[in-house]
């Protein structure tokens, strides 16, 4: 395929080069070079289950080219805590019931993440605005309100030199 | 938050140390790093991508479909269509599919000649790559001839419409005649008829269908596919003409389910390209092929005329049910077949006549989805009660009270289930836990709704349910669970954990659980019908049990006591009145392994097995039990704009027993999610046949600005048929939530709309036929 461009980027703080086409999505191009827990539900920006950090921005992948991630930092699910060592957020997923099926998960991990690095207090509604670009059909989004909350609580009292 | 209330079944003498608490699922961890691999996870190297060609009409013949160019394309491997095919057809066949009026339920695997639905795989193609395939898929010419269709249940029942295939439109036929039905009008004071329309509903799991396929080295074919069925081997092989046991599923923890991944999805096209090609293939639906590809809710017409005495008896009750089927048959027989037995709910009816058709039309085909009927039927009697209640001027909760079926009583089909029927126990916790109304305000109309409802778990008895599973306990004393479940999301495995080390004494980070491959975990059934938990639970709890008796007989002796004087918990085994006389499990196992004592179990676990009901009567064991409960809302109604907006919801629920409160709360919050959508916003609208709301800008489900927070009540009358008093929750946890809120809209605005999804244009029309006198 012509039109194929080497791009370079930073992924959970490791350097990605990968050469994808000019149409080639973040989404698509994450998951070419390993990042599985990046998932794929619309393609097309309805569901939210491929959210990642742009450079700290909560942003849906498979809206955004590849290419325009050039000379960035993109962190997904994995790159907040892994299995011996879970982030806060993750913590409170976990704990909490938050993940049934798990497979928006991931996505809605990474909103709740770019609520709580705004304010680590977020109001019900504030949390519900942060999440409004993710779908889930499992949980009714109960537990998932009740789990970034809890997070919320745990990063203040880490934050507060506990 | 869980509450064990106080009821009038008797409890067990139980002391449970790891079932009814709160644990962190086992496959939490995994899900909130994206550890875990799903089945579209899996990559294989030399693999081809492929994808489907679908029919872009609803109803017409195939003149012409030209592959030349797509075949000719370089990087794609091979194009498959029907005229490639011998004659075989894919179905999700159910052996004993008693008393359905066309025996054939086959689909055609790819289109010969006539298409029958909008969407209709004409053509399966794998390329080299995803971007090669899709360019492939432009290239194949296709030239329909349309031809007439039908896109209404109703309509396609008149002798005039086309019939979509074979001789008749009736595909499924099913009736309830119970006590005399004429002296019950005769002996009511008021008869009312009224009939409630519900529309098709969309799963919209999160994660599409999706698989990869691949030759062993036995010439098996394996397939690593996200369903909820992995006994779908068999007509997968039957369907590709290979032997049983030339076919391997393997599943994966699956991202959502909800009845749309219990039929056949991606499989028989992956094993018919890994036959052709001899190469790892990978099929992942887009969201729109997933719309489009699998089949949906039933919509349902339902007229109910209600015969009542001035107190508030119901003397009558006459039910006419017509299904629409869609193009295919699929599980439409079964469906209407729990329509039939749940058309009175959970009341008292005993002079009671049912009739329930399945039609099939050239909409999309229909099949099973989590309520499967029952909730359909739920959405119509609920909504009646109320009517009723309205036109005897009484109180909802009263009528419904004066009503109830109560624990011994028969339901429809004359069957008395085993368990406690707590229905009003749940209402009345649910209605008084809605606490003060929300004031009214400007154009805002407060309003109030209840639902009570009857849902069976577990399959029919005349299907003959069994469940395998295997238990065993390692040298160092962890365990390992084997069983072919899958896991859809509910946490079904990591609650056969929370059994087995209940059993067996340890805890939860002691045990892995392997599951959903029919090579190596014994064949577990379905994880369908409310069953998972029921049928595998009792499988896993009987092996554990088996275990733990042969390690407590041995530990007896090591003690000096009677075997059932021994007790294991937190991996010590000791004397149950004297636990500091105790001996570690691992060298109790050690002692088992050194003599040769068995340390694993191999258990089938039979439910009731049952004849098929009475086909003039209904009359017979349809299911092994029943669950009851209720589901109250509070919404607001807009009458300047029709929305509305659902304040407080509040689920009322009998689980037996729960084996994980937090894993039943996510239950019942889901539930609460998918039926409030139901109601409310969810429709899939079709133009002669075609789907125009392919994607979730356009399909409505709620979002997190939409539901309120759910509460849940938690009762345990421990009378379940499952695991320590269990009963289900998968599918009870929606089935009552559409018609508490059509209750609490029409309570709201003083008028009913019949038809879901209650939009905003159906609300404004009601209004204006109320202020026009029409109702």
């Amino acid at each position: 395929m012509s039109n194929e461009r080497t791009i370079a980027f930073r992924v959970n703080g490791r350097e990605a080069r990968p050469t994808v086409p000019a149409h080639r999505t973040l989404l698509e191009a994450l998951r070419e070079i390993g990042h599985r827990e990046v998932k794929s539900g619309c393609e097309k920006g309805d569901c939210g289950a491929c959210a990642v950090l742009l450079d700290g921005m909560a942003v849906d992948s498979c809206l955004t080219l590849a290419w325009t991630a050039e000379g960035k930092e993109v962190t997904t699910v994995l790159g907040l805590g892994d299995l011996d060592a879970l982030h806060p957020v993750q913590q409170a997923f976990s704990e909490g019931g938050a993940a049934q099926c798990g497979f928006c998960t991931p996505g809605i991990i990474v909103a709740a993440k770019a609520i709580l690095d705004e304010n680590l207090d977020p109001s019900e509604e504030e949390i519900r605005v942060g999440l409004s670009g993710n779908l889930c059909r499992c949980t009714g989004y109960t537990k998932v309100f009740e789990a970034v909350a809890e997070a919320g609580a745990a990063l203040r009292a880490a934050g507060s030199g506990r | 938050m869980s509450a064990p209330a106080s009821g009038s079944a008797p409890l067990p003498n139980v002391r449970l140390r790891q079932v009814g608490r709160p644990l962190t699922r086992t496959d939490a961890p995994g899900k909130v790093t994206g550890r875990t691999p799903y089945a579209g996870d899996y990559v294989m190297p030399n693999m081809l991508h492929m994808r489907v060609v679908r029919a872009d009409r609803a109803s017409a013949r195939l003149v012409r479909l030209d592959v030349s160019k797509a075949r000719s394309l370089e990087g794609v491997a091979c194009v498959l269509t029907g005229a490639d095919l011998p004659d075989r057809t894919a179905s999700t066949d159910i052996p004993g599919q008693t008393g359905q009026k066309r025996l054939d339920t086959g689909q055609q695997i790819l289109v010969k000649e006539r298409v029958r639905y909008f969407g209709e795989p004409l053509a399966l193609i794998a390329a080299e790559t995803r971007d090669i395939a899709d360019h492939a898929v432009d290239l194949v010419e296709v030239e329909l001839e349309p031809l007439p269709g039908v896109y209404d249940p109703v309509e396609a029942l008149k002798p005039e419409a086309p019939i979509v295939q074979g001789t008749t439109n009736v595909v499924a036929e099913r009736r309830i005649r119970k006590g005399d039905l004429d002296a019950g009008f005769d002996a009511a004071d008021l008869i009312i008829e009224n009939t409630f329309r519900t529309p098709f509903q969309e799963h919209a799991f999160l994660e599409p269908e999706v698989g990869l396929a691949w030759l062993d080295e036995n010439a098996v074919v394996n397939i690593r596919v996200s369903t909820q069925v992995i006994e779908h081997f068999r007509p997968i092989a039957d369907a590709i003409g290979v032997p049983h046991n030339r076919v391997r599923i393997r599943g994966a923890l699956v991202g959502g389910g909800f009845g749309g991944k219990e039929d056949l999805t991606v499989e028989v096209y992956l094993a018919l390209l890994a036959l052709r090609t001899r190469r790892p293939v990978r099929l992942e639906y887009t969201r729109e092929d997933s719309f489009v590809g699998h089949g949906k809710r039933h919509p349902f017409v339902m007229t109910y005329r209600t015969g009542v005495t001035r107190d508030g008896r119901i003397t009558a009750l006459d039910v006419e049910m017509v299904a629409d089927s869609g193009a295919y048959v699929f599980l439409s027989p079964y469906v209407v077949l729990y329509a039939l037995v749940a058309a009175p709910g959970p009341y008292r009816v005993d002079n009671l006549n049912v009739h329930a058709r399945a039609v099939a039309t050239n909409n999309m085909f229909t099949s099973a989805f989590r309520g499967f009927g029952a909730m359909q039927a739920c959405a119509a009697y609920e909504q009646q009660m109320d009517e009723v209640a309205n036109a005897l001027a009484l109180d909802r909760m009263e009528f419904r009270r004066r009503n109830f079926l109560r624990t011994g009583e028969p339901v429809s089909t004359g069957f008395v289930p085993p368990s406690a029927i707590w229905t009003e126990q749940c209402a009345e916790r649910a209605w008084a836990a809605l606490g003060d109304p929300t004031p009214a305000a400007g154009p805002l109309r407060i309003g109030r709704g209840i639902a009570c409802y009857q849902q069976s778990y577990g399959r029919l008895t005349f299907l003959h349910d069994t469940s395998e599973a295997w238990v065993g306990v390692e040298m160092d004393g962890t365990v390992v669970v084997r069983s072919g479940v899958t896991d859809i999301g509910a946490g079904q495995v990591s609650a056969l954990g929370q059994i087995a080390v209940e059993v067996l004494g340890v805890t939860l980070d002691n045990v892995v659980i392997y599951n959903s491959d029919t090579a190596v975990t014994p064949l577990a059934g379905t994880t369908t019908a409310t069953r998972a938990l029921y049928m595998t639970g009792n499988a896993v709890k009987q092996a554990a049990e088996a275990v733990r008796a042969r390690l407590a007989e041995r530990a007896a002796r090591e003690l000096g006591v009677a075997a059932g004087d021994v007790d294991m918990a937190f991996n010590e085994v000791f004397v149950t009145d004297r636990p500091e006389r105790s001996i570690p499990l691992v060298e109790l196992v050690r002692l088992c392994g050194a003599e040769g004592i068995h340390r694993s179990e191999l258990v089938m676990f039979r439910a009731p097995f049952g004849d098929f009901l009475d086909p003039e009567t209904g009359q017979g064991q349809a299911h092994p039990d029943y669950a009851y409960g209720a589901h109250a809302v509070e919404v607001s109604v807009d009458v300047d704009t029709g929305e509305v907006e659902v304040l407080k919801s509040v689920a009322a629920h009998d689980v037996g027993q729960c084996i994980n409160p937090a894993a039943v709360e996510g239950q019942i919050q889901g539930g609460a999610q998918n039926g409030q959508g139901f109601a409310l916003s969810e429709e899939m609208l079709y133009e002669e046949g075609r789907l125009v709301t392919p994607s979730f800008s356009e399909y409505l489900m709620p979002t997190a600005m939409d539901m309120p927070k759910v509460e849940c009540i938690l009762l345990e009358s421990r009378s379940g048929v499952g695991p320590f008093g269990a009963k289900g929750i998968g599918e009870p946890a929606m089935t009552p939530v559409a018609p508490a809120i059509a209750n609490a809209v029409a309570d709201a605005i003083g008028v009913r709309v019949f038809e879901m999804p209650i939009t905003p244009e159906r609300v404004v029309m009601a209004m204006k036929r109320r202020d026009a006198g029409e109702v």
